[in-house]
């Protein structure tokens, strides 16, 4: 005989403020199979799973129900406390009455209460035809994935190996270090950037246990957690890795010279390049894009002038494969692109840059050593413009990017340092100082003479050769028109460009900003939707260098516990096929998005990889003859939900 | 002057009928002066227009009754283009002529056909309904 017993959780206020609890308690109590029904403030707290083991056993409950907040929330934690109490986990169930009715429908208090008990009957309903089940183990890959080796990536694949796991890092670009290798000192401490990236990057390139994939993109992704199979395309230098000492005589004679990615266009390169005399690793790669000889056939002057020969016009792209346990995406941000604020006049006035290309100006490897200088001659006058393309929702970004406030203070500071008697002038809105020491910074460089003024630039001219920015001081409620030599925009994060590329590679989602989403904003912060992937840095939203270095370490020490426990429970609600009505048509064995389907051609049935099998239910809606269900998600158990609902309504 | 707020200012009828009128969130402003900084009469206005939607806003409407700002504005969507949070100025400053206007015993009126028909085919979508909607009171 069923006996359900039912637990409405208030949740605080969030559910208890607008659904009519006792009411539902006293629908609830006369729904059939219920025997035992309660309320109260808390079920997630410890008095309040003591509440429902003692009610298990008390009243010898063959199911239980959980009104409360979605199941991605805390289904683990009181499908535990049943277990505690002897009952099989999957008698277990949750009605979410905190997303689904108190939170939506804030304004129409009864109707959120009729709807959580629709429901509740429904779950009811469900519960009462739950089969107890076990869930199965495969075994794990000591073996990670980490795609894209600026800060958070190294940091993340340095924290793996060094807890003993083998890392595949992999990295779109020639060499790695990302963004950060790009800056010049960071914020707040003003430590030097290469100084404090350059030898964590040949960490990466040295350690035993990570294999170092740069020029390389991540192709094809299939498997599950525990067991993902990656293909990463390793494509082409036209420079034979093994053979080639970097003694730079080639980048030195190669006649063609391309706009330097690296240094954002400020200083030229050549078709055979390395990004900066820091890189890592240093061997040239052949831009096939640009180089004359793999164009027409003609020049060829840089295999002629290396002695050892790696040289290698003939060099295919490889296709790499790997089994890995888990994988981490730290794929970082584009800058955001200020030519869509056309009033700014960047990409119209060589002295308007971004906040990427000021670092360039200001780094001592940069196209010139350091100095700021726009055409050899050093600005009197700089204007900073903050939110640009952040909190704009005219070019799409409702965001802060979290880190232009600080880095511009810190500009505003070299500047300051390089050319003490320039006039720097900050426009702003607000200034978000939160981190430790930004406060104090933004302190002491206001003390150092520059003038923050609060108002947005509207727009910027050309008078002669200065240019002239038009603002409103908002605290002084007076427009204002000021020259200027050089014009800073601080550039706000945005997501990569191909991002959707990445989400659709992992099967991860998107959240409303672009970023990637983690699969809980407080408490699954590294985590994502797909099992097994976890994210670093930038891919999840802007952050700064301490935050991307904090979230790499998180993400690492997931990944750890993952692959060192050595093996991993599957899912229990997984696929089954009636084989009696099974015509091995095939259909489940296209739907199934994660591989888990596949035909006996001898027994002529389709079979089910429980240990594959995610419960996804897309084998159910394919099958034409009704012959996969899944399990404690029948078709009937479904129809009897839907027909609860269809009474009540 | 001293501004006096009280307790449900936000919500004064001015305030949401305003929002009607216009259409536009004013709440979501966050105050940057973009508006006042772009717009080619701000020179001539008694308060810029960033200042006018703060006091539309705060509910302000014996603040705002009189000023010149709204009637000086062109609508030339200069601030509508570049307001980082998408808002369209012009139509609060529409908003605030069209609420201040039809209150009035006599309204100013703008005969359709006194109008110069060359000067139809230029003259600012917005300025011509505005125009319009003073004759129908």
């Amino acid at each position: 005989m069923t006996r359900i017993g039912v637990f409405c959780c208030w949740c605080g206020s969030n559910i208890g403020g607008v659904v009519d609890l006792d009411r539902v308690r006293e629908e609830v109590s006369k729904m059939p199979g219920v025997v035992h029904a309660e309320c109260y403030r808390y079920f997630c707290s410890q008095p309040g799973q003591q509440m429902i083991e003692d009610a298990i056993g008390e009243h010898k409950l063959t199911g239980v129900v959980i009104a409360a907040c979605s199941p991605s929330m805390h289904e683990g934690t009181f499908r535990k406390a049943a277990e505690r109490a002897g009952l099989n986990r999957f008698h277990v169930e949750i009605v979410n009455t905190r997303e689904q009715c108190a939170w939506v429908h804030q304004e129409e208090q009864e109707a959120a209460t009729e709807k959580a008990i629709g429901l509740i009957a429904a779950m009811v309903e469900k519960t009462r035809q739950n089969e107890p089940l076990s869930p199965g183990s495969a075994p794990v890959v000591r073996r990670a994935l980490v795609v894209g080796a600026g800060i958070s990536g190294v940091q993340t694949a340095l924290d793996i190996a060094n807890g003993g796991c083998e890392v595949i890092l992999v990295e779109k670009e020639p060499s790695i270090g990302g963004h950060m290798a790009q800056l010049s000192e960071t914020f707040p401490t003003l430590d030097c950037s290469q100084c404090i990236m350059t030898p964590k990057m040949v960490d990466v390139a040295q350690h035993e246990k990570i294999r170092l994939l740069t020029y390389s993109k991540v192709e094809e992704v299939t498997g599950n957690v525990g067991n993902f199979h990656v293909k990463v395309r390793r494509m082409s230098a036209h420079v034979d890795r093994d053979k080639c000492t970097s003694c730079g005589i080639c980048i030195e004679k190669c006649p063609v010279t391309v706009t330097s990615e690296f240094d954002e266009g400020l200083a030229a390169r050549k078709a055979i390049y390395v990004n900066s005399p820091q890189a890592v690793p240093n061997t040239p790669v052949i831009d096939a894009e640009h180089c004359l000889y793999l164009e027409n056939g003609k020049c060829g002057i840089c295999a002629k002038v290396c002695e050892i020969g790696a040289v290698d016009y003939e060099q295919a792209d490889e296709i790499l494969e790997f089994d890995v346990g888990a994988a981490v995406v730290a794929t970082g941000f584009d800058e955001f692109d200020p030519n869509l604020k056309p009033e700014l006049g960047y990409g119209r006035y060589e002295n308007v840059i971004t906040g990427l290309e000021m670092e360039r100006l200001c780094s001592s490897s940069g196209p010139t050593m350091g100095e700021i200088e726009i055409d050899g001659k050093k600005p009197k006058d700089v204007v900073f413009i903050q939110c640009v393309g952040s909190r704009d929702e005219t070019v799409g970004n409702e965001h802060c990017s979290r880190i232009c406030c600080m880095s511009t203070t810190k500009q505003a500071f070299l500047v300051k340092e390089k050319i003490p008697d320039a006039a720097v002038t900050v426009f702003y809105m607000d200034i978000r100082a939160f981190g430790k020491g930004f406060e104090e910074f933004y302190d002491r460089v206001r003390k150092k003479g520059v003038v923050y003024r609060r108002g947005s630039v509207s727009e910027i001219y050309r008078k002669k050769d200065r240019l002239v920015v038009r603002a409103e001081d908002t605290l002084l409620g007076e427009p204002l028109d000021l020259e200027t030599d050089l014009v800073v925009l601080a550039a706000g994060l945005v997501p990569r460009h191909d991002a959707d590329d990445v989400a659709k590679l992992f099967k991860l989602s998107r959240s409303t900003d672009g970023f990637i989403k983690e699969s809980h904003p407080k408490l699954h912060p590294v985590e994502t939707t797909t099992n097994g992937v976890f994210l670093a840095g930038c891919s999840q939203g802007p952050k700064d260098i301490p935050d991307a270095v904090a979230q790499a370490g998180c993400a690492a020490s997931k990944v750890l516990s993952l692959l060192e426990s050595g093996k991993l429970t599957t899912e229990a609600q997984i696929a089954e096929v009636d084989e009696e009505r099974c015509a091995a048509c095939a259909m489940c064995v296209t739907a199934c998005p994660y591989d888990a389907r596949t035909l006996d051609e001898e027994r002529n049935v389709a079979e089910v990889d429980e240990a594959l099998c995610q419960g996804c239910g897309a084998c159910v809606a394919a099958c034409m003859n009704k012959a996969c269900e899944l399990k404690n998600m029948t078709t009937r158990q479904i129809g009897s939900m839907v027909s609860q609902l269809g009474d009540r309504s | 002057m001293t501004l006096r707020l009280e307790r449900g200012t936000f919500t004064t009828t001015f305030t949401q009928r305003l929002k009607e009128l216009s259409g536009q969130d004013l709440f979501t402003c966050y105050q940057c002066g973009k508006c006042s900084a772009g717009c080619p009469s701000a020179s001539v206005m008694e308060t810029p227009p960033h200042a006018v939607v703060r006091l539309a806003w705060l509910g302000q409407e014996k603040a705002l009754r009189g000023l010149n700002t709204y009637w000086l504005c062109a609508a030339c969507l200069t601030c509508d283009l570049r307001c980082p949070k998408g808002i369209d100025v012009s139509r609060i400053m529409e908003a605030l002529r069209v609420m201040f206007l039809r209150p009035r015993e006599e309204p100013d009126m703008v005969a359709p056909d006194s109008l110069p028909k060359d000067m139809l085919s230029r003259i600012p979508q917005q300025a011509l309904v505005a125009g319009l909607r003073k004759y129908t009171k």
